[in-house]
């Protein structure tokens, strides 16, 4: 019984400071982000590095998406006759929900990854202390930029999703499923309105801030050497990830009634 | 002669290790001094402190007369300019250029290339590097130029006070002598203050002073002309790479 309340101490205290770690550290970037001046070239390619190099899985991920959602919801719906209901229920599925968690979740995968890596890297081998002898904000040069450009550029990615999405439930039920195009038509223009798409997209800043914070907090701590660059990667995707998935339903709940 | 840097009880633990316990130290002002030590004892967290990358548990580092240790992180950053920090591995920044890397302070500040490229090719000339490897990026250059660069890096900001961490570690030893000849020129030429940590013992050729750290003290501090001829115990087994003596062969590993 000892045992057990002493590991429940300890963990609850491991919580308590890897949780006000990562406060410190976002408060460290959003006080360079306010107080020092953007480098707005190194925003873009940042954009460049997350955005365009993470294009091609995102329109893999939301065209597949779309196209299987598609086919498991015929399946539902043809037991109550509601096929005529999937256009809209891809359409809102992929814009409300799968296009932003599925983006944040790949982007996660490939850039959180590799801000871990980089800024990991960088910090083992003393180039972020020599930053900091060289009187340079390693805050405002290293993570700003990509915390900034991710935030912008996510949702964007996410409405490729979302796009790519609807686009592959039609092309399954018209072509495969052998539906009408034009209630699939009708349908999505009909149920998806404006304030889904904006809902869908704020949660993919959220997202886009989540995964590069995630990932630069977990490299700017790293040590130990190439495993420790290994170890702050691995943990960058589990944790974004899972904050990912948390987020979501707090979002969803907070923007129920946009 | 005065006193640049003067640290005094100087402590640091890391885990269950006592870095740093009860340093005290004080460095010339522009003269070169040596802080030898074996591999594992501190030194280079001793010049991490003196630099404020790392903030000791107690003790007092002075500066010119101010104490580092309590520095705000603005006055910190100030703080930096004075000092220049060459690293083992020069810790050039990858992904930009060697130009890049050498003009960084004054690219940040928003300096345009056509002001920063002169003052670039000033400085890789200091250190005795062709302007060729200007656009070459670091991982295109030997580990001799790019401590070489990792010096023009630090030049730029005409620091006061230049510390060495390790500046020949992983050299063959003609460019270790080329290196060497380096640092000696710019202490002449500049006339900065300058901290090298090392256990090469050739660097005696070079310096003014030298400093021995053992167990997280210094145990001896002396002119380096004469100190072939020390009876300090600590120095006399240290530099004639003696086994035994006061400095205990599995010292490290069971601290």
């Amino acid at each position: 019984m000892v045992h057990l309340i002493s590991l429940l101490g300890r963990i609850t205290l491991q919580v308590c400071e890897l949780l006000g770690s990562f406060s410190l550290f976002v408060f460290n970037v959003l006080r360079a982000l306010v107080t020092k001046r953007l480098r707005l070239h190194r925003v873009i390619t940042q954009m460049e590095v997350i955005g365009v190099g993470s294009l091609i899985i995102v329109i893999l991920t939301g065209t597949f998406s779309g196209m299987v959602f598609a086919l498991q919801s015929y399946i539902g719906f043809q037991r109550v006759g509601g096929e005529q209901f999937i256009g809209a229920v891809v359409a809102l599925g992929m814009v409300r929900e799968l296009g932003p968690v599925l983006t944040g979740l790949m982007i996660t995968g490939r850039a959180g990854s590799g801000i871990a890596a980089e800024i990991g890297t960088m910090r083992i081998t003393e180039q972020i202390d020599a930053l900091t002898t060289l009187s340079i904000n390693p805050y405002n040069y290293l993570i700003v930029p990509r915390l900034v450009a991710s935030t912008i550029i996510l949702p964007f990615l996410a409405l490729f999703a979302m796009l790519c999405g609807i686009v592959g439930g039609y092309v399954v039920c018209v072509h495969v499923l052998q539906l009408s195009a034009e209630d699939y038509i009708s349908n999505v223009s009909t149920c998806v309105e404006m304030r889904d798409i904006i809902g869908g997209m704020i949660k993919s800043a959220v997202f886009g801030f989540i995964l590069s914070a995630v990932g630069a907090y977990q490299g700017f701590f790293a040590h130990g050497g190439a495993r420790g660059v290994g170890a702050a990667t691995t943990q960058a995707v589990v944790t974004g990830s899972i904050m990912i998935l948390i987020s979501n339903y707090m979002l969803t709940k907070m923007l129920e009634h946009l | 002669m005065t006193s640049i840097i003067k640290i005094v009880d100087l402590k640091k633990k890391l885990g269950d290790r006592m870095i740093s316990d009860g340093i005290n130290l004080e460095i010339p002002t522009g003269q070169t001094t040596v802080i030898l030590g074996r591999s594992g004892e501190g030194k280079s967290i001793l010049l991490k402190q003196i630099i404020g990358l790392m903030k000791p548990d107690s003790g007092t580092i002075m500066v010119e007369g101010t104490d580092v240790t309590k520095l705000s992180e603005k006055a910190r950053a100030d703080q930096y300019a004075k000092f220049g920090y060459v690293f083992q591995f020069a810790a050039l920044l990858d992904s930009l250029t060697i130009f890049e890397n050498i003009g960084i302070t004054l690219l940040e500040k928003g300096e345009s290339v056509d002001v920063v490229l002169p003052i670039v090719k000033e400085k890789l000339s200091l250190v005795n590097l062709s302007h060729d490897v200007l656009y070459k990026y670091p991982a295109d250059l030997s580990g001799g130029m790019r401590k070489r660069v990792g010096l023009a890096r630090t030049l730029l900001t005409s620091p006061e006070v230049i510390l060495y961490d390790e500046p020949t570690t992983g050299l063959d030893p003609i460019t270790s002598r080329v290196i060497h000849d380096l640092i000696c020129d710019m202490q002449h030429h500049l006339k900065i203050t300058t901290v090298i940590i090392s256990h090469d013992v050739e660097i005696f050729k070079y310096a003014d002073n030298v400093a021995l750290l053992h167990q997280g003290k210094i145990r001896y501090f002396g002119d380096a002309k004469t100190i072939w001829q020390s009876d300090n115990p600590y120095i006399y087994q240290f530099i004639r790479g003696d086994i035994n003596g006061p400095i205990q062969h599995t010292a490290n590993e069971n601290r």
